[in-house]
């Protein structure tokens, strides 16, 4: 491939700024500058959807009525483990309005399914309104076969306990980012172990060090809880299918629902325009998907198929448990001599459940070891949810690193300053604790009425993830008018404004003069909405195509004004020569002369350009402020300072909303959520709203964000994702927060007010 | 019974783990699709649909509105099935998340938890409504401003929550607005930028 070389900026802000040199394709624009000397992008511009949303215009897959449409609705197991003898259909075959009935299958060799937890879906009926469905829904009659279970984690590790799966099983990717391990043992209902990749030798590393501290924490099932739940309708027509889907993935829905049904994708379209929250949950066809495919080839009418809130709490997905183990050593001076992890999860009858790779890579450490478990039991199945393996891992590593610090009686944030390798880190640290005034901390439960203030921080590492799966069609017209379209979805970052952003910025126009089409599988391949990939991925490419559409039509210009193209710029919506500037004619009128009535240029993500990072993770370090009342065992957040890199941000509002989502959801873990099932029965006890605590408008604290901006020069854009960083930290810096609160270390959320309690109890 | 012991075929695949763990379905069970397959069914249905439906007339957004429901219909179905005024949503259908928060007369409730029939003739306003002539609420005007909304599924509910207060109280301070959305769930975490935004709409609206 043809290349050429041009300049980039390099460096994080707060430092000077380099310029470096990379040799890129030819077909890409040179680098932009930093963010201060651009127009559009780096800027906090509207999201182009924003009137929709505010005025109730925008349609859900929720919202959407098509003419003949059926309401689906889903039979579910009563029993957590079980065979079935027998489904009776008769009545509600007989009951007026109901037109389709689908049995679920999950063994090829069976007639009907195994069921494997309370609340596993087993039977679709599709009718003409949701009353008739349900009516239908509760004349089938089901004979269960029942066998013993287990929901609880440790029960589920014992020999004794009833099994899941007798045979080994494997997972499959998500676009969720998790991490996958294959071809793993399974004993009795324990997977594993994942052992990740190794280093050095423990027993040397532990040897050299001056103090070794063995600990374990927990962590709890959360739940995704999206607003909008689960589901999709499914118009199957013998020309075509169209599917409207709730979904973060048009393309990972197109490509299942054809391997299901045999089709050949091209006869799938997938459309999402305005998605109501999936956090790492809606990749993929998904049970309902499929029953809707079903019933809607069977009746040949639009089947409609949601989740109701409580099938949404246990069939869609949750993020795994863990119980981590950790062993580590350190040297009085603060270097870590070894890392031994060893942890379980439970992702119900799924996989997924380990703690990350955040103990592996994020500090620098000789001797590393960790071994992760998975564990199945009755429960639903776990799905990837914002940084899976992350949140859970750091809950404990960082937990971990306080207490180190202790031990060798050095600050949390010099430690960190000791071991960190992450110049992005290091520089988060330094905005973060100066806006946070880390140097107010005081010694451990200083404060002696009954309310205790404590401050923790708290670090975390997430992947820059890029697919180069990603592509993106620019259109001129003759009137001048722009439009993007991609198959990628917005799911609530603001994915379209985005787009049109970087169009608008390479073209010298304004954001809103750009039109996205997005959320469409007729429109360009592009990855889901997973692992923070899609601003990575999809902005380089649309810049790539609106600098190729900007060239052809540089190309017309030349031969218009008899100059060399290679002399033209366009800025300020006027294109001119920059060897003769009365060689000019407006971005307008050269649009009017074009020979045909568009230009199109379609381009897909390239490589990483070559060259150094300033550091291989998507860096952040958070602090957190919070009040303990020590007669109520209450935790009341006061400040949460993020400090936060994306490499380089687009849209700084739009990130901004992400990173205190991303607080907030890590405040709910760390206090709040729990998703409870009864021993006795393997139901949910707190499927609903009111019962499954999260966080509400009384919970927030003020959040303050310092953002980084940190050039790498690795593409024509140079931007990262923020969902997955975001989220990750907060719980290990509450955690470190309230032990120094209270000065009683509390190594399991959520962190209730009865633990609180009994953590005083043991002072 | 007797208790049978699954023995599957040795190293189920992830397509077939996945069916069991109910993320996806598989295998078309037909159940003689023609039995039900009958489109001219749907006339004689309706006369065996329970307690009849029956005709009402509705004051939503200024307009009489015509409405043939069931007795049993909430208020919020039959603003999004009956009238398609889908702005108004249905998240938890008992009342814990104000995602359906509509005002009848002037008054914020939950349209989950009220009875389309119970509105008699007082007025429904619903996000649809409340942009007057073309011009957005302030409180609309604020949201785009601040970034009030990610994915937008709570976003109806928190207006209509929070341009209820500035109606009462047109100096609320940060805690005040939090009182009034205190009932309105918003999974992705937008509450900072509703706060300012409402903070910021009193300040215009003066």
């Amino acid at each position: 491939m043809d290349t050429k070389k041009i300049k980039m900026p390099y460096g994080i802000t707060g430092e000077k700024i380099q310029e470096v040199e990379r040799e890129v394709p030819i077909t890409e624009p040179d680098g932009w500058p930093v963010n201060a000397q651009l127009k559009q992008v780096g800027k906090s511009i509207k999201r182009l959807d924003a009137e929709a949303k505010v005025t109730g215009a925008a349609r859900y897959t929720s919202d959407m009525q098509l003419p003949g449409m059926l309401i689906g609705r889903a039979l579910i197991a009563t029993y957590p483990s079980a065979n079935i003898k027998g489904i009776d259909t008769s009545a509600a075959e007989k009951l007026p309005g109901v037109y389709g009935i689908h049995i679920m299958k999950n063994e090829d060799d069976r007639e009907y399914p195994i069921i494997r937890y309370a609340g596993q879906p087993i039977v679709a009926v599709a009718a003409i309104n949701e009353d008739i469905a349900e009516e239908a829904i509760d004349l089938i009659k089901v004979a269960y076969e029942r066998k013993n279970f287990v929901v609880d984690i440790e029960k589920a590790m014992t020999p004794e306990s009833p099994i899941v799966y007798e045979a080994a099983v494997e997972q499959e990717e998500s676009e969720g980012g998790e991490e996958i391990a294959e071809g793993l043992k399974l004993e009795g209902n324990v997977r594993g172990p994942n052992q990740g990749q190794p280093r050095g030798e423990l027993e040397a590393g532990f040897a050299a060090a001056d103090v070794v501290l063995e600990q374990t924490y927990r962590t709890q099932v959360q739940t995704h809880n999206a607003l909008e739940s689960h589901g999709m309708i499914v118009d199957w027509r013998p020309d075509g299918v169209t599917i409207y889907a709730s979904t973060q993935g048009t393309q990972g829905v197109r490509d299942e629902f054809a391997d299901l049904f045999d089709l050949p994708r091209s006869k799938v379209r997938v459309i999402v325009e305005y998605m109501g929250g999936g956090f790492g949950a809606k990749h993929g066809l998904g049970t309902y998907g499929g029953a809707a495919g079903h019933l809607s080839k069977m009746t040949g009418r639009p089947v409609k198929m949601m989740a109701s809130r409580k099938e949404e709490q246990i069939s869609q997905g949750n993020r795994p448990n863990s119980i981590q183990r950790l062993k580590v050593g350190v040297t009085k001076k603060g270097d870590l001599t070894a890392i031994e992890q060893e942890s379980y999860g439970t992702a119900g009858v799924g996989l997924g459940a380990g703690v990350g790779g955040v103990a592996q890579g994020m500090y620098t450490c000789p001797n590393f070891r960790t071994r992760q478990y998975d564990v199945f039991t009755h429960a639903g199945p776990g799905a990837a949810w914002r940084a899976p393996g992350a949140v859970q891992g750091i809950f404990g590593l960082e937990q971990m690193m306080d207490e180190l610090a202790e031990a060798i009686d050095m600050d949390p944030m010099a430690l960190r300053e000791k071991i960190d390798p992450s110049r992005i880190r290091k520089a988060a640290r330094k905005m973060g604790a100066e806006r946070f005034d880390w140097s107010r901390r005081k010694p451990k439960a200083s404060d002696t009425g009954p309310i205790k203030k404590g401050i923790g921080m708290a670090q975390s590492s997430w992947w820059r993830i890029h697919n180069l799966n990603a592509t993106v069609e620019v259109k001129l017209l003759r009137d001048g008018a722009l439009e993007v379209r991609s198959g990628v979805q917005d799911i609530g970052t603001g994915t379209k404004t985005i787009l049109a952003q970087i169009v608008a910025e390479e073209f010298g126009l304004q954001t809103e003069d750009v039109m996205v089409r997005i959320g469409d599988t007729l429109f360009p391949d592009a990855p889901g909405s997973g692992g923070s990939q899609v601003t990575a991925s999809i902005t380089p490419a649309a810049r790539n195509a609106a600098y190729q559409v900007k060239m052809k039509l540089f190309d017309q210009v030349a031969k218009i004004l008899e100059v060399d193209a290679s002399t033209l710029k366009l800025e300020n919506g006027m294109i001119f020569s920059t060897k003769d500037s009365s060689k000019k004619i407006s971005f307008q009128e050269a649009s009017k002369k074009l020979p045909v009535s568009q230009i199109t240029a379609t381009e897909s993500r390239t490589p990483e350009y070559k060259g150094d990072y300033l550091h291989w993770d998507l860096g952040s370090v958070q602090f957190a402020e919070l009040s303990v009342d020590t007669e109520t065992g209450h935790i009341h957040i006061d400040k949460i300072v993020a400090a936060h890199s994306c490499g380089r941000p687009i849209n700084v509002r739009q990130v901004e909303s992400q990173i205190n989502g991303g607080v907030i959801q890590g405040i709910s873990y760390a206090l709040y959520e729990d998703r409870i099932l009864d021993r006795n029965t393997g139901h949910m006890v707190n499927h609903t709203l009111d019962t499954y605590k999260a966080t509400y408008a009384a919970d927030i604290p003020e959040i303050d964000i310092v953002l980084l901006e940190d050039y790498n020069a690795k593409s024509s854009t140079d931007a990262y994702g923020i969902g997955e960083p975001a989220n990750i930290a907060t719980a290990a810096a509450i955690a470190n927060a309230v032990y120094n609160a209270i000065g009683v270390r509390i190594r399991e959320i959520p962190i209730t007010p009865d633990k609180v309690l009994k953590a005083l109890n043991q002072v | 019974m007797e208790d049978k012991h699954i023995t599957p075929k040795s190293g189920i695949t992830r397509r077939g783990f996945i069916k069991g763990a109910g993320l996806t379905t598989v295998g078309s069970v037909a159940l003689q699709s023609g039995v039900f397959a009958g489109t001219e069914k749907t006339e004689e249905v309706k006369k065996d649909l329970g307690p009849d439906a029956v005709n009402i007339t509705m004051n939503v957004n200024g307009k009489i509105r015509k409405l043939n429901i069931e007795p049993r219909a909430t208020l919020a179905k039959a603003l999004r099935e009956d009238l398609q005024l889908t702005g108004t949503k249905i998240v938890c259908d008992r009342g814990s998340c104000s995602a359906c928060t509509v005002w009848i007369d002037n008054t914020p409730v939950n349209a989950c938890m009220t009875f389309a029939m119970d509105v008699g003739d007082k007025e429904v306003t619903t996000i649809e409504g409340l942009a007057k002539n073309g011009k957005l609420h302030p409180i609309q005007q604020a949201f785009i401003d601040h970034d009030a909304s990610q994915c937008g599924y709570c976003t109806p509910g928190m207006i209509m929550s929070t341009a209820h207060l500035l109606s009462r109280n047109p100096n609320p301070t940060i805690e005040e607005v939090k009182h009034a959305t205190r009932g309105n769930y918003c999974r992705c975490g937008t509450y900072p930028h509703v706060f300012e935004a409402t903070l910021s709409a009193a300040k215009k609206m003066k």
